[in-house]
Order: C-alpha cells, then structure tokens, then sequence
C-alpha cells in the first residue's frame, strides 16, 4: 500500500482528554476523511457532532440525513464524486445499512462506518454497552460479500484503527466497519495525536489513463485498482446488478461467480496482509484467552490473576474481527489445553473460534448479554475450569 | 434483425448521448421511458452544460434502467435511494450537475422520505420522475400515485388508496422548481429539464407516460398510442397552477405545466454562509475558498453561455440553408431531393426548436420566406407547424 503523510489541516496533533467517539472523528479527519453523512443514535452521536464542531475548519462537509439508509447511501455518491467519507451508528442504524452496505461491496466503494455497538435486539439497551453485532458486521447484507472489520478497545485505538480502516478501504476498495462498542466510545482517556507527518495514509487513487481503457472494476481478487472519479470525463457506469468489469449489467450465473469469488478473495485471499492481533505469552499457554475490544481489558485482569496461580494462560486480542484469524487459531488450537472466549453477547465470535479449533482443543465460550462488561473473576474461573 | 440495430446504432442522433454499446434497451413498444429519455438527451445537448461533468442517477425499476443508457457518469444504485446517492455526489464536488431519473415507486414509494427531505433542503439535483401509476418492473402493482379505482395486480377490485400528487407534494416540501407534463408533450418536457440543468436549487419534473405492459392492458385502455390521445385529450395545461387542484383521477383531467419557480438558497449556499461567518473568508471547502468557486462557477457559465450561443448561430444558418431553394439541374439539388422524409422532418425540428426558444424571429423569418420559394417551403411550414404544436396541443 502506498501511503503518504496525513493533510495536517485535518490532524489536531498533541495529547488529548477524549472519548472514544471523538477519536473516531478526529481519526476520520486525519485520515483525509472530508465528507461524513450521518444520523443521530445513542451512543454514537458524539462522533457526529465532533465531524460536525471541525467540518468547517478543516475544509470538510457534514450533514445530518433524513436516517440511516441515506446516510450510507450518500457516502456511496460521495465517494464515487472522489471524497474519503465516513459514517457512524449502532445497532438500529446499522441494521438500515446494511442495504447499501451490500451497494457498497457490489460496487467496490471505500467508505468507513464504525459501529459503537449497544444492546439488542431492536431498541434493545441504547445506552448500554454490548458485542452483539459481530456476525450482523460479517453477514448483515443479503448475498455473499466480504468486508473488513477492526475492533478498539480504547479511545487511542480508536483514533489509530480509523486511520487503518480508512487505508484498508482505499487500498482494498471495501467497507471497512469499526466495531467498538458503547464503553468504549463513552470511555475519556488519553488519546496522542502524532504530528502529521508520522500519520502514513493511503491517498485516494483515481483513474487517469486513456478512455478506452477504462474500467471502474478488475476481477483478479486483488487490492489496489484505482476508482474511477465522476466528473473526471470517463462516462462510468456502477450498479448493484451483477456486472462485467466495464460495470454494465451482465445477469448470467458464470459472471455472477466471477464477481462474487473476486469480492470474496481480494479480502480472504490477502488476509495474512490484513490481519492484525495482538498476542501475549501464546508460546507455552496451557490455556489461551481471546478477546477483542472492550472485553479484552477485563480479560487483561483475569489473565493476571491465573498467572499468579500458576496457570500459563496466554492472549490473543483481534484487532482486525473480519477477516478472521483462522490460521492462527487452528494453530493455537494444536498447542493448548483450551481456548477461552469472553465476549458481550449470546456466544458470536466464539462460533469462528471453534469452527476453527476444529476439536483440537476445548472451547469455553464466557458469554454475558449486553448491558455490562465482564466481571473479570467469571473469566477467571472458566480460565481454571479449561485447566480441568 | 441484428443490421437493423448496428443501423440505428449509427444513424441515431442521440449516439453522443446514449450508450450504443447497450442498445436495445429493455423498454416495451408504447412505452413513455424512452422518450423522456430522448427530451432528456436534447436537453442536455441544448443546455450547453459540460456533459463531462453531469452525473445521472437511478434508483430501482424500469425507470431505474434509464441511468444504464445514458453516456455519462451514471450510477444505478439501490431501491428508492438514487437521491441520497445523488446528494452525496452534489456534496462532494459541487462542480457536478447531478440528475436522478426514476420512477414514482422508486421516488415516491419507497424512497418517498429522501424525495421530501431533498426538497426541503433544496439540494441542487433535478429529478425526473417517470410517473406511469405502476411498478412496470415487478409485474404491475399499485404505487402512491396509482388513481383511484385503477386495477393493480394487488388491486384485482381496484385501487382504494388515497393518491399523492406529486407536484403538490413538492410545493410542500419546498421545491423550489415544479414542473408536470405528460410523455407526449416531449417538447415541453426537454424545455423544462433544460431549464432545471440550468438552474441552482431543487428542481423536480414529472412526466405522466403510459404503461402499455401492465397498467393499460389491466385497465382495458389500449395502447400507448391510445393513452397519449387521452393526455392530449385530458392535459390542462395551466403555468402556475394551485398545486392543491393538481389531482389526477382515474382517465381523469391531468393539469400540466410549470407550477413553481422561485429562488432561494440551495444547501450548499447555505452552508457557506454560515461557515463564512465562522471561520471568516478563509473558508474553505475541499480546499477552495468561496470567491476562488465562485470564479469556477462563473467561467463555466460563461462557458455554457459561449456554446448555446454558437449552437444558436449554427440553428439559424441551418434555418437559412433550410430556406434555401435548390438549384435546378444540380447534382446537390438532385441529392436533397432524395433525403427521405423524416431525416427532413428532423432537421427541420432542430431548426425550429433552439430558435423558438431563442425569440420567435427565426422561425417568422423562415416562415415569410417559404411561400415565395417552391423547394423548400415543405421544411419550413412544417418547422413552423412543430414549434407551434406543442402549446397548442396543451390549450385543451
């Protein structure tokens, strides 16, 4: 991926006392994100409002649509008009994404939508936090499509991993979804924001060849093809309908497998590239913890206090959700007794874990409804139930 | 079967503007689509706007397909969300001429809270709202705008639902250009999206054509043909009309013409202003300040302003030459006696039409010529008798 330093006129640098909405924003800008449509829900709203107090200054463009449906649908417009742009919401509002999240990933737009995540179903806990839309992120839009999603489990993360997300999106031409979660989107820590030129960014890259050859597509599963920008005079055509690589409709199974298998691959097949994890003492573990986001700081607590008893316990925390680190796992999963998986819902990306595990080891799935983090002594105790 | 395509491939007037490498398109015999797509085209050519930088939005359906035609920038995107696309578009390089071109069901239907929303924000887009009182594409089913009593499919008994008008629905949402034809006033309706391209604000046309398919043959109303005698029959045509009394009942009256014209700020405008007063004149939107887009702005419109001029001039000498009578004896005159008819009718119509617009004097130039010359006054008198037939068919 080629990256370039950030615009400083988007990067507010130095240390800050912020939430982790805020960061999002502040992340989104420092990316280069200069357009963002949105639509107020708890408890995201923060991030809105930030884009909105910096819009003018920066150079930037907000507006509030009618709902969430437009707001994403306008993100598609603007970035086919060669804008980096962003969204944000929670549960509810990404349930009204997900139709043009599925345009989106048909028509290989970049856009970043972070999802604070509360608890469901419906209106479910709107100010309560939750992990409870991992596999809605995965599977939400109908048909087989892949996107990219990445977890923070802080304010800082939050700033940094929008930053990635916005270059994933760009380089690979997808959705990138950021799946944090009310607590920490409500949480104030400190957040560093390094000067502009230590923000590595990939800028958008627009077609400027001869007219003939122009293509808004390339079906070679791989990243890195370059946008075609409207008004830049090469008379493009996007739809939702299966397409040809001109982007005009062609409506046959063949060509449906040829864009379905490439949409699938350019992310699954350059997974190794994409995949970031953050691991702890993983060689020797009789027990493994993963977690992502929020959870895994409670983990954090767990972890420590089976290691002063003795039990060799390691940590694996997913910074990126999807694509999911199946390799590692089924690695992990040869050289230890157990897995354990907290997380804030019914049991979601404990499903992957063992569909990976494939029976090699045990997998304790640590699930907690939403409404509340973990007590660390549940993950605790399922950490000394593995060692049985 | 397929000689015939390449042939019209080649001889179509819009080749330019349509793309010939997806023809034939999918519309039905008798549909209204393809002809508004035709005004759409002459009015994009007679608008003298950089067609480079026009945009063409579609949102699902029949009418959806339209953006898959036209040879611009075109986006067919999802089920009623063609406006929010195109108001991501219109935000993000405000540069850009932005059209969505769909249905009622689309627009009206399922994407009726973008359509209001976009209105009363007067976001700068022109919408064209193909009005046929039926989802063509799914087989026929009523939609918000279907009249009463009509058969749908899922109105076997007929309709029982309460109607929207459109253009009232528009006024109330604060369009601040509305504007109503049927398919068969072609002319008026290229006239009206010509002065939409033009203009800054929200600008809304709908265009009541007929679904020969599914809403006419359900209805035992004919063809399409039949159906453009009723508009002509039915079309009132009434500039400035209550948009209250614009109600259209089943075969019933159509009231049709420019309803609202005014100005006000579009949304852009007015997020200017206020960031103007914030940030002071340093203001910048993607790193232009406003005087250095106001400059953009007025260097294209003198633009636009140089190409109508120069296809105006190229009108009236084609006027002139029109008039001309052929040398007797000459190979040229022999050649141009040969053109068929309709190529003739068509010259003669793009004649009449910039320079009716222009002001009436071309047209009453080539009229008074033509009794004194033999050849050509066919041409004329028919050029004459286009530009007037259009209004002429609307003073019902």
């Amino acid at each position: 991926m080629k990256t370039v330093a950030a615009d400083p006129k988007g990067v507010d640098s130095g240390p800050h006392f912020m939430d982790g909405d805020h960061a999002l924003a502040e992340g989104a800008l420092a990316a280069g994100c200069r357009f963002f449509a949105g639509y107020p829900i708890t408890p995201s709203t923060e991030a809105a409002e930030r884009f909105a107090e910096r819009a003018p200054e920066v150079g930037a463009l907000f507006i509030q649509m009618e709902d969430e449906l437009a707001s994403i649908a306008a993100l598609i417009g603007a970035a086919w008009a060669g804008q980096k742009c962003m969204t944000v919401t929670c549960g509810p509002g990404f349930s009204l994404m997900t139709e043009n999240l599925g345009l989106a990933c048909m028509t290989e737009t970049p856009m970043v939508i972070a999802n604070v995540q509360r608890g469901g179903p419906s209106t479910g806990l709107p100010t309560l936090t939750a992990q409870q839309d991992m596999m809605q992120a995965r599977y939400g839009p109908h048909g087989d499509n892949m996107i990219i999603a990445l977890c923070p489990d802080s304010p800082q993360e939050c700033f940094d991993l929008t930053i990635e997300a916005f270059n994933l999106s760009e380089f690979y031409r997808v959705p990138v979804i950021i799946l944090t979660d009310e607590t920490v989107g409500h949480m104030h820590e400190k957040v560093v924001i390094p000067p502009a030129d230590q923000i590595k960014v990939v800028p958008r890259n627009n077609y400027s060849g001869p007219k003939e050859d122009c293509r808004p597509y390339k079906f070679d599963s791989q990243g890195g093809h370059p946008m075609v920008r409207a008004g830049d005079g090469y008379n493009f055509h996007i739809t939702g309908l299966t397409h040809n690589e001109k982007g005009y409709p062609v409506m046959t199974a063949g060509q449906n497998k040829i864009v379905v298998t490439h949409l699938m691959e350019k992310i699954n097949g350059n997974a190794d590239q994409i995949i970031r994890l953050d691991e702890d003492q993983i060689d020797g573990a009789d027990v493994v913890v993963v977690s992502y986001g929020i959870t895994s700081r409670i983990a954090v607590k767990a972890i420590q206090d089976a290691r002063k008893e003795g039990i060799k316990v390691g940590s694996l925390r997913l910074i990126t959700i999807w694509p999911f680190c199946e390799k590692r796992i089924r690695e992990i999963s040869a050289k230890v007794k157990a897995i354990v998986v907290p997380e804030i819902n019914y049991g979601q990306m404990v499903l992957e874990v063992e569909r990976n595990a494939g029976g090699r080891c045990k997998v304790i799935s640590v699930n907690h409804c939403g409404g509340a983090v973990h007590d660390p002594q549940v993950i605790l105790d399922a950490i000394r139930k593995a060692m049985l | 079967m397929s000689t015939d395509i390449e042939k019209f491939k080649a001889g179509s007037p819009m080749a330019d503007t349509l793309r010939m490498d997806r023809m034939p398109h999918i519309w039905c015999p008798g549909c209204g689509i393809g002809s508004e797509v035709n005004s759409f085209a002459e009015a994009v050519k007679r608008s003298g706007i950089d067609p480079k930088k026009l945009v063409v939005v579609s949102g699902i359906g029949c009418t959806g397909r339209v953006a898959g035609y036209v040879n611009f920038d075109s986006m067919h995107t999802t089920h009623g969300r063609a406006i929010p696309v195109a108001t991501g578009i219109k935000l993000a390089n405000p540069e850009l001429t932005v059209v969505v071109f769909s249905g009622e069901g689309d627009l009206a239907g399922i994407g009726g809270n973008h359509l209001i929303h976009a209105a009363r924000r007067n976001m700068d887009l022109v919408v064209i709202c193909n009005n046929n009182f039926t989802y063509g594409m799914t087989g026929g089913q009523v939609t918000p705008t279907t009249p009463g009593s009509a058969i749908a499919s899922t109105t076997p008994y007929g309709n029982y639902e309460y109607p929207f008008s459109l253009p009232f629905l528009m006024d109330a949402a604060g369009a601040t250009y509305i504007a109503r034809w049927t398919s068969m006033h072609s002319r008026n309706v290229t006239q009206s999206i010509e002065e939409a391209l033009l203009r800054k604000g929200f600008s809304f046309i709908e265009v009541i054509s007929p679904c020969p398919t599914l809403y006419l043959r359900r209805n035992r109303l004919g063809d399409g043909v039949d159906q453009l005698q009723n508009y002509q029959d039915n079309s009132i045509l009434k500039h400035g009309a209550d948009t209250r009394e614009t109600n259209i009942d089943f075969q019933g009256k159509i009231v049709v013409g420019k309803f609202v014209e005014k100005n006000k700020p579009t949304y852009l405008e007015a997020v200017d202003k206020c960031c103007v007063k914030l940030v002071g004149d340093d203001y910048q939107l993607y790193g232009k300040t406003i005087p250095e887009r106001e400059a953009e702005e007025k260097a294209e419109k003198e633009k636009i302003a140089a190409r109508r001029a120069a296809m105006q001039a190229e009108a009236e000498a084609q006027a002139e030459a029109d008039a001309e009578p052929p040398k007797a004896g000459t190979k040229a005159a022999a050649k141009k006696a040969a053109v068929p008819k309709a190529a003739k009718k068509a010259s003669a119509k793009k004649a009449a039409a910039p320079a009716k617009k222009a002001s009436a004097k071309p047209v009453k130039k080539v009229a008074a010529k033509a009794p004194a010359k033999k050849a050509a006054p066919k041409a004329a008198v028919k050029a004459k008798a286009v530009a007037k037939a259009a209004p002429k068919k609307t003073r019902k």
